[in-house]
């Protein structure tokens, strides 16, 4: 998750490096920075997802700070007041400053998302790795355990594990992990086996390197690519899954602020004409999954050295 | 009946706008059989795309003409172009899978392009596409039009896309490296059927490849390519033995052939005397009565069947068969990367043949044992620079650690020409023989004193061939190593080699002394092999 950050962080450094001094042509530059660079030179919607990207990180660290209203502050004197000067979003049915809950919810929302994702990455890839390297019957027993998995609704799948678990935040993270495992796990197999017999897995071998070292440092890393994509894609899924879940009351509990209930609760003044307290966390949660579902393809290329030339 | 003037071909790449071909000009007459020859990167390849039109993204024609009987092909329109591929000028493609539709029958697939260019209705597709089988010379043309690609072997697969290429009489018929992949024998059959079709039907053709000696062999005109240029053109008697061009020289030396010294295939100017490598008395590796038998579907596959041989201390021997006879089997057994199913293979007297493949990593005698393979690029790791690749088993066998490792790294890359700039460079930045010295260079890593070579050079142009094959010559005088070279080709085989085995379905069926072997083969096999090569016209005597 850290590392996720971090990079987001290079990222917006470069776009603001970019926008400083867009005129020149890029000098020389060593290594990974001037292939950064160029990756987001090339494509500028890679540019603008990274944009976003930085936006949407930095309201998830300074949000808090920053927001004019206490999120949580309720106000009787102005309720259910439409977008104004003083309230950018308007106020919901307790006199709430919309925006401030926006954007404090965007860090519930990313950290919910960010480490579901991370979990099941590190436990899909270790599963799929296994399996696609030993194949035989761990990969049998592995792959009919993930049909099992995929063949329920995956929503409906999150739903159980959070009510048998509990309503916590930690819950959720995990119900969202569990349903993302088996797209990393068959991803990480099918990118491993292609390459468990390749020359180089076999060089590694007469090179003296043993079996889990292979797997580790010389198979894995090929496979990070195409999981770069599957990534950010998941990312993109588990913001909603999350929102779902709080959306039909679990996760999440009132009056946290997060996307997923705000929407629930605004849902119901809808009808009633008041159609900003819906419609605000809904956006943020729209530009949300498209940032992720657009950087998919620039991560996969900062990630792959055959890119660099 | 095609002319090209100045034809210029540019793609767009990250670093600016690269010239592919730099106005060539060449004229084909009808029935001729033009050869482009070059390596790789020559833009010979280009050169056919940009006729048919079918250039990569990015890639235009630049500049210049090419008139295909009255028709510029350059400005067609896409309809016109539809029109004149298949039915007029027509490509065989380098790998014959990967240019068949996997998921559908081959008879299909040449129905489709009769139908496409209306040489045939839907009542006659089924008989003419059978037909187009028997013209290549399938056996039992009528099953095979049900098979699958897959069921296919390579040679048959490349019959199916020359079918395909001829089923509408092309005038024109552009071979793009037609056999690369395929078994010398093979080989020899493809280009035989090419030729015999394209006599019979007094069609042009031109045909694209690396290799000088099969141009030669299979054209009436030969035109050398070099970085998008054409250096040389003339008949292939001519060029051979008076070649004019240095580049052309370069390519006519390093073209391997029945006689000559491994030396003769450098320039003139570069060739240094050969030390003689000694052969010791001991034994170093023996073999007896080594096989392997795999579980097929219909019953136990017998890959090697008790073979036998010995390989001396300092000795390099070839062991020569096709695709499926067994070599590679034969040598991942004896460099532990397979469990063998019976018989021994003794390291300086100490059995290794029952020692599991699976833990032999971990063994002392890893480190003697060492394989350069056959693709260098995929036995490089794409994500591994060439320095970490080198470093890998100096880290794991050796236990080196810091600077020791740096200082070897270089060691090693200087002793195997490889420029020490380049080692922090990715395998996709290198040439293919700065690649195949990184293999070379990891397998020395650990200073061992046994090493298969399997096809170190089979995806190398000729003149990086002969630079690998004299650098292996040169470390095994240097480091005293034994070779085992795994090869198709008994002319390279010669030239590294003081002993060969042949070897067919799983057993050997000749052993020798190289000389003998290739003057007088016992087997008619071995002579098979011999004949297919293709023979070089012999150069001038200097």
């Amino acid at each position: 998750m850290n590392k996720i950050v971090s990079s987001a962080t290079d990222a917006a450094s470069v776009n603001s490096a970019q926008a400083n001094a867009p005129a020149t042509p890029a000098k020389p530059k060593s290594g990974a920075f001037a292939h950064l660079v160029y990756v987001l030179r090339e494509n500028p919607v890679t540019g603008l997802a990274f944009g976003m990207f930085a936006l949407l990180i930095f309201a998830a660290i300074f949000g808090p700070m920053i927001v004019p209203y206490d999120p949580l502050a309720t106000d009787a004197a102005s309720v259910l007041q439409p977008p104004s000067f003083a309230h950018w979003f308007g106020t919901d049915n307790l006199g709430r400053d919309v925006f401030s809950r926006v954007v404090v919810a965007t860090r519930l929302d990313l950290v919910i998302s960010v480490a579901a994702v991370a979990l099941s990455f590190v436990i899909g890839s270790f599963l799929g790795a296994i399996a696609g390297y030993r194949g035989g019957w761990t990969d049998i027993t592995l792959n009919r355990v993930l049909d099992t998995i995929m063949a329920f609704p995956l929503f409906v799948l999150a739903m159980g594990v959070v009510a048998a678990l509990g309503n916590s935040v930690a819950n959720i993270i995990y119900a969202t992990a569990i349903i993302n495992i088996p797209f990393y796990a068959r991803l990480v197999r099918a990118e491993v086996n292609i390459r468990r017999n390749a020359g180089f897995t076999l060089a590694a071998k007469l090179s003296g390197n043993s079996d889990a070292r292979i797997l580790a440092f010389h198979i894995f890393p090929n496979a990070l690519p195409p999981m770069m994509v599957q990534v950010s894609l998941n990312l993109g899924w588990a913001i909603l899954n999350a929102a779902g879940l709080s959306f039909i009351g679990l996760g999440v509990r009132p009056p946290t602020p997060e996307w997923g209930i705000m929407v629930a609760e605004g849902a119901n003044f809808i009808v009633s004409g008041e159609w900003w307290l819906a419609l605000f966390p809904g956006l943020s949660l729209m530009i949300a999954v498209l940032t992720f579902n657009l950087m998919g393809d620039g991560l996969r290329d900062i990630v792959d050295p055959r890119r660099r030339t | 009946m095609l002319s090209i003037k100045g034809l210029s071909v540019a793609f767009r790449t990250r670093n600016g706008e690269v010239n592919a071909v730099k106005g060539i000009d060449f004229e084909l007459a009808k029935g001729e059989r033009l050869g482009i020859v070059g390596e790789s990167g020559s833009g010979k390849s280009v050169t056919s795309y940009a006729l048919m039109r079918i250039l990569d993204a990015g890639g235009r024609i630049k500049a210049g003409d090419a008139i295909y009987s009255g028709v510029d092909l350059r400005n067609a329109s896409e309809r016109d172009m539809r029109d004149i591929r298949g039915r007029e000028i027509s490509m065989i493609f380098q790998n014959p899978r990967a240019a068949l539709n996997p998921i559908r029958k081959v008879g299909h697939q040449i129905e489709d392009v009769l139908r496409r260019h209306s040489r045939a209705t839907r009542h006659n597709a089924k008989a003419k596409a059978i037909e187009a089988l028997e013209a290549v010379k399938i056996r039992d043309a009528a099953a095979r039009y049900e098979a699958y690609p897959f069921e296919l072997s390579g040679g048959m697969c490349q019959r199916v896309v020359i079918a395909l290429a001829l089923a509408c009489d092309p005038k024109l018929i552009i071979a793009d490296e037609p056999t690369t992949g395929l078994d010398i024998t093979t080989q020899k059959a493809v280009m035989d059927l090419v030729d015999d079709l394209v006599r019979a039907r007094g069609m042009s053709s031109i045909l694209i490849t690396h290799d000088l000696g099969l141009a030669s062999q299979y054209c009436d005109r030969i035109v050398v390519m070099k970085d998008g240029l054409i250096v040389e053109a003339g008949d292939p008697v001519a060029l051979f033995t008076n070649p004019q061009h240095a580049y052309t020289r370069k390519l006519v030396n390093a073209t391997p052939r029945r006689t000559g010294s491994i030396r003769a295939l450098l320039p003139e100017g570069e060739r240094t005397e050969l030390p003689p490598h000694v052969i010791g008395q001991k034994p170093l590796i023996d073999v007896v009565n080594l096989a392997k038998t795999y579980q097929g579907k219909s019953g136990p596959v017998h890959a090697v069947k008790k073979i036998s041989f010995t390989i001396h201390e300092g000795e390099s021997v070839g062991l020569v068969g096709e695709s499926g006879c067994g070599k590679s089997t034969t040598s991942s057994m004896l460099v532990r990367l397979l469990d063998t199913t019976s018989g021994s293979i003794f390291y300086r007297g100490e059995d290794i043949a029952s020692l599991p493949a699976a833990t032999f990593a971990k063994h002392p005698l890893r480190s003697k044992i060492q394989m350069v393979f056959q693709d260098a690029t995929d036995s490089l790791n794409p994500r591994f620079t060439a320095r970490q690749a080198i470093a890998d088993p100096l880290l794991r066998l050796m236990g080196m650690r810091g600077d020791a490792v740096t200082k070897r790294t270089e060691e090693l890359a200087e002793m195997t020409g490889f420029p020490a700039h380049l080692l922090d460079r990715f395998p996709h930045q290198l040439s293919g023989g700065q690649k195949a010295r990184v293999g070379i260079a990891r397998a020395l890593a650990t200073e061992p004193d046994f090493l298969i070579l399997d096809e170190p050079t089979a995806a190398l142009d000729v003149s990086i061939q002969a630079l690998v094959l004299n650098l292996l010559a040169d470390l095994r005088v240097r480091l005293g190593i034994s070779y085992l070279f795994v090869s198709h080709d008994l002319n390279v085989v010669r030239l590294l080699c003081d002993h060969v085995i042949v070897m067919q379905n799983g057993a050997i069926v000749e052993s020798g002394p190289v000389a003998t072997v290739m003057e007088t083969p016992q087997h008619p096999y071995t002579s098979e092999l011999l004949s297919a090569a293709p023979q070089a016209p012999e150069r001038e005597m200097a």
